[in-house]
Formats: C-alpha cells, structure tokens, sequence
C-alpha cells in the first residue's frame, strides 16, 4: 500500500473552506512546516484549527492567522503571538481554550472511537460551564466530547511509504493522537523511506491511520526559547 | 526578611521524597530543580512529553526537538522517555505524578487556586494548569505572600477565573509555609525573621495558629 504523494501542495488536495483542521505540535517543536506553508499559500479560508497553540507571530499558524484564514481556534495555549491575541479581542476570531490534557485525550478519544468521557480538569472553572458533571470516586468529574477533523495535519522524523511513523524526542507531543483523529491524514517526514526499511518494533503511529505521506523540505525548526547552561 | 524566589524553592525543595515524579510550572516551581537534595532520586515531568527532565544544555548543543513545557530548549537523563501528549496527561491524570509545584494570582483558604487568566488583560490560556491541579496528588502553589500593590494572594475566594477548586495542598511564599485544612489556612512555619503578626496581618483569610511557630530551616 503506498501513501505517498509528492508534496505538501498534492497532500492538501481535495481540502476546502469551512473545513476542520488538526495541526500537530507543541510551540514550534513537532509542527508540520511545510503543509503549513501550503496552507499559506492557498486560498482557503474560514478554517477551524485543532492546535495546541497558535504558532509566533510570522511562523506556524501565526502565518495563518495573519492571512485571516482561520475562523476559529481551538487550543490550551495561545500567548506568543500578538496577532493572535489582536484578532480574538476585536473579535474576528473565535477562540475554544480547553485544558491540554483534556484537549490531548479529546483527540485521542476522537481517533479511537470513543464519543465522550469523563475528566476532573476544568470542573467548578469557567470551563465547566453547560457541561454535564457527574461524581466518581467522590470526585467531580466534567463530560468531554471527542473532537475529529477532516484533515490532521502531523509532522513525523521518520515515515515509511505505508504510512507508519516514528517521532523524535518531544516533536511526538500532539501530532500521535491528531494522526488518529483525521478522516484524511496528512504526515510530512524528515526522511522518508521504503516499507520494511523501519523497524516494526520501533513504530509510534501504525500507518492505518495516515492516508497521505510525504518528504518534508528545508526543515527551520526553529526555537522559541534557546536557553542554555550558565 | 522575607524569602526571594531562590529562598522559596529551597523550602519547597524540603518537601522532596527519594522517589518523587514531579511537575515543576513555569518561573518560581522551574528553580526548585535547582534544591533538589544530594543523592535523592526525583524524576522531573515535562507535560509536553518528557519524563526525566535534564539541565538546559550547553551552548551551541541546543535541540528544537527537545524541550520543556515552558518551550525551553533542555537535555535528557539517563533513563529519560518521551511520549505523546494524551500519555503524558494520563500520566498526570492517572495520579502517578507525586507532585505538582505551580504558581497562582490568588489561593483560597479552601483550596481554590486563580492561575491562568486576567479579564482583559491577560488571556493566554490555561494550558496544563488545569489538568495538573485537578489531578496530581499533592499541590504546592509557590508565590509571594502578596502581590505587587501588597494585596493579599492568600484570601477567602478569589476574584480571578479559576483553575481549579479545593485542590491546593501547601503555600509556600516569601513568608510562610502555610497548609490548608478543614478548618483553612493553617500557619506551620515562617520565613525567618519574619513575625506571626506580619503574616497575619498580610494574608486575607483567618490563620489558625497552634503554639509556637517555628522559623524555616533553609
């Protein structure tokens, strides 16, 4: 079964406005730079982006958002980015902030079938507010809803040409459970390699879940916070 | 005199155990890494998908795949794991972290913490605040006492969003350790030189005061 195609603009074939998107990533670690260049480069618009945050102001979704392509967010963290904070105060945007953990295990829930499940994060907070709450344990516990998407955008250090993947050090973050949450799954790799050249021992994301795959280029990666020892 | 920052993180760094996973939040929780106790084996959380958190790293050796939640850029350990965010916070969720250490605006006598946003100031999101204070098993807030116009932080409910409800543990600020109780805020050491009635005085909820209060040992 061979998923590859040759670019991020083929990858993004057959996606439309209005449409929602997963993006993978954590800050700028693990953020799929070239889709989101294609993204940049394309005409659509009123997105609802899935990301944990929100990208810088000239980087990552922060590209996006200053094309005015996004309609709506939904994130744990979105400082670092003025732009951003500018377009959700005058309200041209919508924003949903919901807890990492839960936003983490929405997604997973989304890629794994479950409809719903019970967290203790948010509840008595004002993102409790209309949900169901129910008591386990003597606990509090707030309803939360899986979230899916028609396209998860995700970035991979290495992919193989059925689709399965393995991440690097703290690049895995959000782009594991997102490969799962897509109707259509779009990996881009820092090397890309013919099946059997990984070891299956080895593999994060199994590649059922990724129906497109291809060769990233010119890779920034850049840093938010270079710190070094003193 | 009352603690500075590194004064506050020596005193949470007492409450360490050989064995502890911890999650340490960003600014005052980030330097108690720094106190950990010679020979005691404690395991640092980094929600964004690392257990076994190491010194930042040298110069010239930094890696944009590799950092913390605080998105700074770190080293591993040996015996270091990486995993996905979903892992990490059932990690968190599952109680299987010992200890969170975090910062707050506000604390209440019942263990309501505000942390993550201003009204019209400041809306940058919760991130994993939310998660780690309704999860972990034993809450630290590090803070000062009050804050920059010397209001108390220390009160009876708090006038910010919160994050989360009856889930903080133990105070520890530039003046006092201070645990919460049934009975609220319950005043167990103070930062020496610093008098019971300053603390009394500074913190915007009763205290309840058993005997002779001891001075910290930092």
């Amino acid at each position: 079964m061979n998923k590859v195609v040759k670019d991020a603009s083929e990858a993004i074939k057959g996606m439309e406005s209005g449409q929602t998107l997963m993006l993978g990533g954590f800050g700028l670690c693990g953020i799929p730079e070239n889709t989101i260049k294609a993204l940049v480069a394309s005409e659509l618009k009123d997105l609802t982006c899935i990301s944990n945050n929100a990208g810088v102001d000239n980087f990552g979704l922060g590209a996006l958002l200053r094309k005015h392509q996004i309609k709506k967010m939904v994130s744990s963290y979105v400082g670092e980015n003025k732009e951003f904070e500018r377009q959700m105060l005058s309200g041209e945007l919508e924003v949903d902030l919901v807890p990492q953990g839960t936003l983490a295990e929405r997604i997973r829930a989304g890629g794994a079938g479950i409809p719903a499940f019970y967290v203790p994060a948010g509840y008595g907070t004002e993102v409790g507010e209309g949900k169901e709450s129910r008591e386990f344990n003597g606990k509090m516990h707030l309803l939360e809803h899986a979230l899916t998407a028609d396209f998860a955008v995700i970035k991979a250090w290495k992919g193989d040409a059925m689709g399965n993947l393995i991440f690097r050090e703290t690049a895995n973050n959000f782009n594991q459970p997102m490969a799962m949450a897509g109707k259509i799954t779009i990996a881009e790799v820092e090397e890309l390699v013919p099946a059997g050249e990984l070891d299956p021992n080895q593999i994060h994301t199994p590649g059922v879940f990724v129906q497109r795959i291809f060769q990233g280029v010119d890779y920034e990666k850049r840093i938010e916070f270079e710190t070094v020892r003193e | 005199m009352s603690l500075d920052k590194n004064g506050i993180a020596k005193r949470i760094a007492q409450e360490l155990q050989d064995g502890y996973y911890v999650n340490l939040g960003i600014g005052i929780p980030t330097l108690v890494a720094n106190y950990v106790p010679d020979g005691m084996d404690v395991v640092l959380q980094s929600e964004n998908g690392l257990l076994g958190i190491g010194p930042f790293p040298e110069k010239g050796k930094a890696d944009a795949d590799l950092i913390n939640a605080g998105k700074q850029t770190v080293t591993t350990i040996a015996g270091s794991s990486f995993f996905d965010s979903s892992l990490s916070f059932a990690m968190i969720r599952g109680g299987h972290i010992d200890l969170t250490v975090l910062g707050a605006f506000e604390v209440t006598d019942k263990g309501d913490i505000s942390s993550w946003k201003i009204p019209g100031k400041m809306v940058k999101g919760m991130g994993g605040a939310m998660d780690l204070v309704a999860a972990a098993k034993n809450i630290i807030v590090a803070t000062t006492h009050t804050d920059r116009n010397g209001n108390p932080k220390l009160k009876a409910a708090c006038s910010l969003p919160l994050t989360g409800v009856n889930c903080v543990k133990k105070i520890v600020s530039d003046l006092a350790v201070i645990e919460i109780t049934e009975k609220g805020f319950k005043l167990l050491e103070r930062a020496p030189g610093v008098s019971v009635e300053e603390i009394v005085e500074k913190t915007g909820a009763p205290l309840v005061i058993d005997g002779e209060i001891p001075e910290m040992q930092i």
